[in-house]
């Protein structure tokens, strides 16, 4: 293979791997936030106990986050070299930003956060907490931030030629607004909501079909189910938008989701199908003038096809694929939905604890968010191909000069053996904190914490 | 922010020795206890020294993440080049740090001695084999490195094992593995302390005679890296403070002002990387042989305008991480007591 092929491989696999673990640090951050707050307000030892429980479970996957997360500040860098030349001046400050604001807030406060349970008074303790959940939700911006600069550049020109062409920003607010930004930051912080609270609601429903540590438990689902519901309803709203944005910004990536090639009004949308790429149709379930509709709030108006919007083949993005990751996330997102509600409608009555098949569901729901999360991430990605930096740099244009195809051969092996093992003693130690459940002990508040607030 | 006529390029060149310096100062006593964590013998030796760093060594980890983010942003062409011509020994180093990082996290969880065993010696190669690689890679910017005329690489991965680059290797080992110690000295008590205050003297003994070869080796192979203190005699101070602090680490140590120790083993750190960012000024990565290719604060680097946005957030955010910071390592003060929410 090739050293573009091998490096694209290497790239996805590593951050793929490494994006299991942040959504569930925001998300997990979330529900300590939560957690914590509760039991500052109301006293109940078993919001204690929760936090206490959940803290160490964000521990093990912030620890993978972190050391996963490092590879992908190198891999720019590495495999990329002249895609960091080129983006260099404007990507660097975000990442600047991203260093400074987000990461040294997060790895500082969570020294208190773990290990400060009897050092610091309740309310240091929760102000860490809150800075860690903030520190999380700041890398989410700036990287986001970053990633939405390469769909939908702006506040940026071009400088130099030939080798020492790149592009610098002008107007910084213009290149952290940047047209897609808002939106995509919205929809991913939303999965990571998802992806922590379904983890809390997947194990509390786990414990309660075991019949263990049952009050803990229900307090921990009703928690989980509370915070996933509201983040699969705003997951609905911020996918509409971000749709509709790339609709505007990035017409060839919106044609290939959608697998719509002809520039047509009364556009239909396709629920799910196979795309013959040789033919340029979608055969499967459509309704008609649905596209058109969400895109315009109006069946009549025209929606770009690919044939408009990329008419040459080697400015297309992989249909097929991006059809397909496209619409798995729009259907677990949808299923997340209803899963979401139905445990709150149950739980609402009364009847959810004896409904068995029920909480088996949410023992399994933990798998939505992570499986829309890594869909919605490579159709974005591989929606915006060939190009590296949208219409600016092609994915081709931006390899490392110096390295050759049996180095990143020899790399990826190795990230692919290392991964395999992080990744098995990850579900290890997972599996192994669940089994070993809450701690009775972590009922009662030690050290400072143990002091009333005054 | 405007800031005038001030040099951005310059003043960006010294935030990012400031940075590398906090990193070695740092995520060095980190590394260091890792080096010295297969000569203690029992578990509850090896679980002090875990939670000796245990609070801090990520956040110590988060100044690498920025000094290559800032690298990144200041001067693009520096990142692009180094980590793609350096690939393997990054990628080396990214798998070390890895190791370290889930060996800390893993090792305390399951009682088995053979788990332990197996965690205590992926965080004591981990943290060996990164600090040789930072010392390899620093070699290798002082000794220069074969560019060509775009500024690519045009050497291969054994070329940077040459003899100079493994010294300064080597040096590193011995000089963060002396930091640990004395960090160690400053976190323990009883027994385990009173071990570690010899560990000391033999650190440094190994330091010194690192550092008396390499300083032998620069001023006879890369007199380069010495022109600038030849050329400007008042620059010697910067090494004879370097001296005196080393030497006063003994003292301190036999005095038992622990504290004073670490405090110097720092201002030693801070004489060694101030030596090497004046010698390096303005060159960023040497062209060996052609000097004329080097990698410079001017040539390298991100536009005016950006280097401007990079230090107005960094004025902003510096006050704010050192806050924080200085209060955590307060928080965290004192002598490691082991409980049930240690490693």
């Amino acid at each position: 293979m090739d050293v573009l092929s091998l490096s694209r491989i290497q790239f996805a696999f590593t951050i793929a791997v490494h994006y299991l673990f942040p959504p569930l640090s925001i998300g997990l951050g979330v529900m300590l936030v939560c957690m914590e707050g509760l039991w500052l307000k109301t006293g109940r030892p078993v919001f204690h106990q929760m936090a206490r429980f959940w803290t160490r479970v964000f521990a093990l996957t912030f620890a993978i986050g972190v050391a996963t997360g490092i590879v992908m500040e190198f891999e720019f860098g590495t495999n990329w070299a002249t895609y960091s030349r080129y983006v260099g001046d404007v990507f660097g400050s975000a990442l600047a930003a991203e260093g400074i604001f987000a990461f040294f807030l997060e790895s500082g406060f969570l020294a208190v956060l773990l290990f400060g349970w009897d050092k610091v008074g309740r309310k240091l303790h929760f102000f860490s907490t809150c800075m860690v959940c903030l520190g999380a939700h700041f890398s989410a911006i700036w990287i986001v931030v970053a990633n939405s600069w390469m769909q939908t550049p702006a506040g940026y020109h071009i400088v130099g030629e030939g080798l020492r062409v790149r592009a610098e920003i002008t107007d910084f607010w213009a290149m952290v607004f940047n047209p897609s930004a808002m939106d995509r930051l919205f929809h991913t912080l939303c999965g990571a909501w998802q992806a922590g609270a379904f983890l809390v609601v997947s194990v509390s429903a786990y414990y309660l079909l075991r019949s263990r540590h049952q009050d803990f438990a229900r307090s921990s689902l009703r928690v989980g189910l509370v915070v996933g519901l509201a983040a699969s309803l705003l997951q609905l709203v911020s996918g509409h938008e971000s749709a509709v944005g790339v609709a505007k910004n990035q017409p060839a990536k919106l044609a290939a989701f959608e697998g719509h090639y002809e520039t047509m009004s009364n556009a239909p949308l396709y629920l799910f199908g196979w795309v013959d790429t040789q033919e340029e149709k979608v055969h499967g379930i459509a309704l008609p003038g649905l596209l058109s509709y969400l895109v315009h709030g109006d069946t009549r108006q025209t929606v770009e096809g690919l044939r408009e919007a990329a008419p040459k083949p080697e400015d297309r993005p992989p249909v097929q694929s991006v059809f397909q990751l496209y619409h798995l996330m729009v259907a677990v997102g949808f299923g997340m939905i209803l899963i979401a509600s139905l445990g709150f409608l149950y739980f609402w009555r009364g009847s959810l604890f004896e409904k068995k098949w029920m909480l088996c569901l949410l023992v399994l729901s933990v798998l939505g968010p992570q499986i829309a999360n890594q869909a919605g991430w490579f159709s974005a990605e591989l929606g915006r191909q060939p190009w590296i930096v949208y219409k600016l740099l092609r994915t081709s244009q931006g390899l490392s000069e110096v390295v050759k195809a049996n180095t990143v051969l020899s790399s990826l092996i190795l990230f692919g053996l290392v991964y395999l093992l992080l990744f098995a003693v990850f579900l290890y130690l997972l599996n192994d904190k669940i089994q070993h459940g809450p701690d009775t002990a972590d009922l009662t508040p030690s050290g400072k914490l143990a002091l009333p607030l005054r | 922010m405007d800031f005038g006529s001030l040099d951005l390029n310059t003043t960006w060149f010294v935030l990012l020795g400031v940075l590398f310096t906090g990193y070695a100062m740092l995520d060095g006593f980190d590394l260091g206890v890792g080096a010295l964590h297969l000569f203690t013998k029992t578990d509850e030796e090896r679980r002090t020294l875990l939670n000796a760093i245990g609070p801090v060594w990520d956040g110590n980890e988060v100044w690498l993440v920025t000094g290559g983010g800032a690298l990144f942003a200041a001067f693009p062409m520096v990142y692009a080049t180094v980590f793609s011509g350096f690939y393997l020994a990054f990628v080396l180093l990214l798998v070390a740090l890895i190791f370290r990082a889930v060996a800390i996290e893993f090792r305390s969880k399951q009682p088995m001695r053979w788990w332990r065993q197996m965690w205590d010696v992926g965080f004591s190669a981990g943290s060996v084999v990164s600090s040789l690689l930072i010392g390899v890679a620093m070699g290798n910017i002082a000794w220069g490195v074969p560019l060509d005329e775009r500024g690519e690489y045009a050497g291969t991965f054994l070329d940077l094992l040459h003899p100079y680059a493994l010294l300064l290797g080597i040096t590193t080992v011995a000089l963060f593995s002396m930091h640990g110690a004395i960090y160690a000295v400053m976190k323990t008590e009883g027994e385990l302390h009173e071990k570690l205050r010899g560990w000391v003297n033999h650190a440094i003994i190994f330091f010194i005679i690192c550092y008396a070869v390499t300083t032998m080796a620069t001023l006879i192979y890369v007199p380069h890296m010495a022109a600038r203190v030849r050329g400007n005699p008042w620059l010697f101070s910067v090494a004879v403070l370097n001296m005196l602090a080393i030497a006063n680490i003994p003292r301190e140590i036999h005095y038992g002002r622990d504290g004073r120790a670490f405090v110097s083993s720092c201002v030693a750190m801070i004489a060694l990387m101030g030596l090497f960012g004046l010698e390096m000024y303005p060159n960023l990565v040497l062209s060996n042989p052609d000097m004329a290719h080097s990698l410079t604060i001017h040539n390298a680097a991100s536009s005016h305008k950006t280097l401007g946005i990079m230090l107005t957030i960094a004025l902003i955010g510096a006050p704010i991480v050192l806050a924080y910071t200085v209060s955590i390592y307060w928080i965290f003060r004192g002598k490691v007591r082991l409980n049930s929410m240690s490693y």
